[in-house]
């Protein structure tokens, strides 16, 4: 007992639970804007493929660090107007176009690094993110290595949590998403264009799921390896319902997840010879499993989620 | 009105409209004119083409031929851009859609100035939309609690939001389509007041309606669509039902009646039957419904009703007192046994409950059946039979439908209900149990389902009709009794109620002959 107590009071686990929590905010983010709009993008896990290794890539070619940053969300937007045209214009299932472009960005991605790299067996590294420290906040007692001693993309991260809360309650555009993800007719009333909105959310969305993906390669390691983003994509779908659409619990429940893997880690290391250490891989999972079990009984979808609009059709 | 409409100026003119929905010709060359401070009722059977018109004018769809022409602010008309809803917006003409265009996770205000400022923008709306809303509010008399969610709010709050929603972006003719549908027979008359007190200010009013009886109170001008053709555009002052009805149809109308019959023996008897929970919960329900009669059961929505129909239908168990078929005792609480016990069912809700939408016409018409024999052979669907009974329904119950292999879900309304009456009334049921059979269905539909049921009642079966129309239960019915809030009045024959008594006992006044 006084282990995990030991645990969780010192500043380095609260360092890398935000750190892993990172990817999972800027999905989940994505994630949510989409979902507001009406659109289900399970392209998300091959989106984080892309970005990581676009970001990565660009880097390696020279860019600078946010110049990869910029070149991933692009990748991102660009999978994310594939899912777009194939789900909001045409009205394909959504579910079978977004497994469709996780299979083709995952694919795409390895291709191209395989091309670009064919003789390769250990990963190029590049210069990655290192931790900034923020005047004064990064100085305090246990919040400063806990909380402001974190590389840029995490307060990026942070910052974004803001900027899409504000976006979707605080300005017309937010009303517009979310009107458009509950009853699309409200908003083809009202002299607005359904299909552009749509269409720019889930573009906007899946350009931040990129930056999940782009914070694996640039700010948590230093290179591309294959099944890097290891199922933190469909983790942040789940957290989508877990977080019930809201930013602000998008964020906590991030943080939550992160808090778990984080543990885990540390737990392994004190009783990894009594315990198999597969089930204290388990347990982060085991633990989003359970929280939506509570949480999702009642979760309140958008209403047009999953359902094409199509103008002058009832 | 002060001025006569004539002397009003033009505000909106549809010219020549014509629209083809593949072979279907939904409107063809409609002209319609529409004056300051006028309301006109635009009047049709389900399928006349008046919703089409209206969404071609508020810009869902794009006439095949044809201009939408708005007055300008000089007064002159201008042809609008076709096929923007936004342009219709722009050009002052606000609709109120029969399944109401907001998003229930906003609020009522969110909802209102939704689409009136760049999208981009900090803050929600102008600094003023709140003072602006609460003097449109007061001069049309349309009150709102403007910061609940919209799926808070009843249906009749919510179709508020959206005539303010219209009035907020200065509407200067408003649509209304089938407005009274989804409300209750006093919020209607609330909401018709509120439209005269909006022409009174000079807005131009259309509502589409195939009811006559509030065209006939609520409006100064009729058009009358028929298959797609304006077939009569006059002064409400000189209509009456009859002509209306006849100019709707395309025929003389004659109202059902029935024959006098002197009842035969008890067949269904319920006796102190207690069930359901809730609002629409019965209690201490007792009637005896005879052969060869039709007992007519009125009262508002969700006064125990539905719990009535579901308790004979056999998908709820009684908690307290007894039913009996014929003298015997019906204890189980299956659908089954009492389809084979011989109770038909027309439901409630004839698309979720009278027809399983993705199966096709030939399917819904036997599915009651299907486990008898006359459907099977050596244990497997005998197809031909199941055809040959679906070309024999189709023809004898006039069902509009490409054939047999049709899928259900794509019918009308009034074709679905003919699929359930084929169904239930062909099998010779002893009691036909008829809830709400014609709501929402024009007046050719409701012929058709009084016709079949007369006949039902003809051939010695007991009808339950379960109706908030009194016209229906005063034509149909041989004794009516009133429910109100789950208690059952006494069954009277018709002939010695009136139509205001009922009404009173509809609204929850005891009277005398209850009290008896």
């Amino acid at each position: 007992m006084s282990d995990i107590l030991e645990i969780l009071l010192t500043a380095n686990f609260w360092a890398a639970a935000l750190r892993i929590a990172t990817p999972l905010i800027f999905g989940v983010l994505g994630a949510l804007l989409c979902e507001r709009a009406g659109v289900l993008n399970l392209g998300i896990e091959g989106i984080f493929t892309a970005g990581a290794m676009a970001g990565w890539m660009a880097v390696w070619l020279g860019a600078g660090l946010w110049g990869g940053v910029l070149v991933a969300a692009l990748a991102g937007a660009a999978f994310g107007l594939v899912h777009a045209i194939l789900t909001v214009p045409l009205g394909l299932s959504q579910h079978v176009s977004g497994i469709g472009v996780t299979l083709f960005a995952t694919s795409l991605s390895y291709y191209t690094y395989r091309t670009a790299l064919p003789d390769v067996s250990s990963p190029p590294r590049i210069e990655a993110f290192q931790p900034v420290d923020i005047p004064y906040l990064s100085d305090l007692p246990f919040l400063g290595p806990a909380l402001f001693q974190q590389t840029p993309l995490t307060f990026l991260a942070l910052a974004f949590v803001v900027v899409v809360a504000f976006v979707l309650y605080r300005t017309p555009l937010g009303l517009a998403i979310r009107a458009v993800g509950d009853n699309p007719s409200a908003i083809e009333a009202q002299g607005l264009s359904v299909t552009l909105l749509r269409m720019g959310t889930v573009v906007a969305g899946s350009a931040l799921m990129a930056l999940g993906g782009a914070f694996l390669t640039m700010s948590a390691f230093d290179a591309f390896f294959f099944g890097m983003v290891n199922g933190r994509g469909w983790i942040c779908i789940a957290l989508t319902v877990f977080a019930s659409w809201r930013p602000g619990k998008a964020l906590i429940g991030a943080l939550l997840f992160g808090a778990f893997d984080a543990f885990q880690v540390r737990l392994q290391t004190e009783v990894g010879s009594v315990i198999p250490g597969q089930v204290f891989l388990m347990m982060p999972y085991l633990l989003s499993i359970a929280a939506l079990v509570v949480v999702a009984r009642k979760a309140d979808y958008p209403r047009a989620m999953l359902k094409p609009y199509f103008r002058g059709q009832r | 009105m002060t001025s006569g409409p004539g002397e009003q100026p033009v505000v909106l003119a549809l010219s020549g409209i014509t629209k083809r929905f593949g072979a279907l010709l939904a409107n063809e060359a409609v002209d319609l004119e529409l004056r300051r401070g006028q309301i006109v009722a635009l009047l049709g059977e389900n399928g006349a083409g008046k919703t089409t018109l209206m969404n071609i004018l508020f810009g869902h769809y794009v006439a095949d031929e044809g201009t939408v022409s708005v007055a300008g602010a000089d007064g002159r008309l201008e042809p609008m851009e076709p096929g923007s809803p936004g342009a219709a917006l722009r050009s002052g003409i606000g609709m109120v859609h029969q399944h109401f265009t907001l998003a229930e996770n906003l609020t009522a205000f969110e909802n209102i100035v939704l689409g009136t400022v760049p999208l981009i923008r900090p803050g929600l709306a102008g600094r003023n939309a709140r003072a602006r809303l609460a003097e449109l509010m007061r001069r049309s008399g349309l009150e709102v609690d403007l910061d609940v969610r919209v799926s808070r709010l009843s249906v009749g709050e919510q179709q508020r939001v959206e005539i303010l929603k219209a009035l907020y972006r200065d509407a200067r003719v408003l649509v209304l389509d089938e407005p009274t549908a989804v409300l209750t027979p006093q919020e209607s008359d609330t909401l018709f007041a509120t439209l005269k007190s909006l022409a009174a200010q000079g807005i131009a009013i259309v509502f589409i309606s195939h009811k006559l009886a509030e065209v006939l109170a609520a409006s100064d001008r009729v058009a009358v669509l028929r298959l797609g053709r304006k077939v009569a555009d006059l002064p409400t002052a000189e209509c009456d039902r009859q002509k209306l009805a006849e100019l709707m149809v395309g025929h003389a109308v004659t109202p059902s009646r029935r024959e006098p019959k002197a009842p035969g023996a008890a067949l269904l008897t319920l006796d102190g039957v207690s069930a359901g929970e809730g609002r629409d919960s019965i209690r201490d329900v007792g009637f005896t419904l005879h052969e060869g009669e039709i007992l007519g059961i009125a009262g508002v929505s969700g006064n125990g009703q539905s719990t009535l129909a579901r308790l004979l239908s056999g998908l709820l168990p009684a908690e307290r007192g007894s039913l009996f078929l014929r003298d015997k005792p019906v204890h189980a609480h299956d659908a089954g046994d009492m389809i084979r016990s011989g109770i038909a069912r027309i439901p409630e809700d004839r698309h979720r409950d009278g027809v399983v939408g993705a199966m096709t016409v030939a399917e819904n018409l036997v599915i009651e059946e299907i486990r008898g024999r006359r459907y099977q052979r050596f244990g497997f669907l005998d197809f031909s039979a199941i055809a040959a009974r679906a070309r024999e329904a189709i023809a004898a119950y006039d069902i509009r439908c490409p054939g047999g292999g049709a899928v259900a879900r794509l019918l009308s309304g009034g074709n679905i209900q003919k699929i359930v009456l084929a169904r239930t009334l062909d099998a010779e049921p002893v009691v036909v149990l008829a809830a709400q059979p014609s709501r929402g269905l024009d007046i050719g539909a409701t012929g058709d389902v009084h016709r079949r049921l007369l006949e039902a009642r003809a051939r010695g079966a007991g009808v339950i009709l379960i109706s908030e129309d009194l016209d229906e239960l005063f034509a149909l019915s041989d004794r009516i009794a009133v429910i109100h809030r789950g208690h059952l009045s006494t069954p009277h024959p018709s002939e010695e109620l009136d139509r205001a008594s009922v009404g009173l006992m509809m609204a929850g006044h005891h009277t005398e002959s209850e009290a008896a």
